[in-house]
């Protein structure tokens, strides 16, 4: 196999940008939604700018506005983060086996950092090793429509009228089944699994013994368990390369 | 509540940039160990699965129209429409009931 090095370019950067736009108008899309809530829960559009920028996951960033809405702990913040952000520990360990050897450090932070779903799809899509600086390309463009998102959705999402924001307030949960059933139609497991979550889940909010159960702490118990069961039932057969 | 939004904010960067950089930086061999492999995998799936239901009903001004945008969420996110498109059409459930309804 010839992996070739691509060079740390500026048109390495502009590569990266182009693909990363539309990544960018979708993030812009479910950021606003975002926004929305986190005006809900008292956080202005600056507070609203730095999540985005720091955290930069939707899950995420959905978990630190509920945490600050019902007023969680912050070990339950750290551990809700850990929880909801777990898969980007198997995308990074992917990343890892295609970095360079000579890859200094600090682009290898770079690269750990700049991790979506989306732009980790775009990265390891790529020939050859991963190039740091096609990463901060299409980063770059992907946050800034991460960041004005939230801020837009902060800022108008309260002028705009109760029907819109009611219809606008539902593209994060879009965006949520978009992650996982396209997982569900190639693996009937998971698609069982989805199933099982939204009854338990269900059961666990709706029932009046759980009531005083924070809903992060439901979540992460939820997860643990019903990922955890699976696992040990269920273990996934193939080696999950994805190519 | 005294409690400090951004603080919560960098409580979760520090973790969720933890996560995203060490094994970058660390791990220079694939895992291993079958459990934490399978258990990783089905985490995402799970996760989000519960924290979209029933939360999904109750983001709406009726819940008949958060369902409905599950229910033609989910079968657009089966037919592998983009993460945009799907938040647009339950976006655009949302509305049309509520438009119908209220």
């Amino acid at each position: 196999m010839n992996f070739n090095i691509e060079k740390y370019t500026k048109k390495a950067f502009l590569s990266g940008a182009v693909d990363g736009f539309p990544i960018g108008l979708g993030y812009f899309a479910v950021s606003f939604s975002l926004g929305i809530f986190a005006k809900q829960v008292g956080c202005g559009a600056i507070a609203g700018i730095i999540n985005s920028f720091l955290n930069h996951a939707s899950a995420g960033e959905y978990a630190v506005y509920s945490m600050i809405g019902i007023g969680a702990s912050y070990i339950e913040m750290a551990v809700m983060t850990l929880i909801v952000n777990a898969r980007y520990l198997l995308m990074s360990t992917a990343l890892s086996q295609r970095i360079h050897p000579d890859t200094p450090m600090i682009h290898r932070i770079g690269i750990g950092f700049h991790v979506t779903d989306e732009l980790f799809a775009i990265s390891l899509n790529r020939p050859g090793y991963i190039n740091p600086i096609y990463c901060y390309g299409a980063f770059l463009v992907a946050v800034i429509g991460w960041c004005t998102g939230t801020a837009t959705g902060i800022i108008a999402g309260g002028i705009l009228p109760g029907r819109l924001v009611s219809a606008l307030s539902v593209a994060l949960y879009g965006m949520f089944l978009a992650c996982i059933m396209p997982e569900a139609r190639r693996h009937k497991l998971v698609g069982v699994l989805i199933i099982i979550s939204f009854v338990l889940s269900y059961i666990a909010n709706e029932a009046a013994i759980f009531a005083k159960v924070s809903s992060g702490t439901k979540t992460i118990i939820l997860t643990v368990v019903i990922a955890s069961l699976a696992a040990i039932i269920f273990p996934h057969p193939e080696v999950e390369d994805d190519d | 509540m005294t409690t400090n939004p951004y603080i919560y904010i960098f409580v979760a960067a520090i973790v969720s940039t933890v996560i995203r950089v060490l094994p970058v930086t660390v791990f220079r061999k694939p895992i291993k160990n079958r459990f934490i492999r399978s258990f990783l995998y089905y985490v995402p799936y799970v996760t989000l699965a519960v924290m979209t239901f029933p939360a999904i009903i109750h983001a709406t001004q009726s819940k008949i129209s958060g369902i409905l945008a599950l229910v033609v969420g989910s079968v657009a996110a089966w037919f592998n429409l983009s993460l945009f498109k799907v938040a647009c059409i339950c976006c655009g459930v949302v509305f049309i009931v509520e438009l119908v309804l209220c």
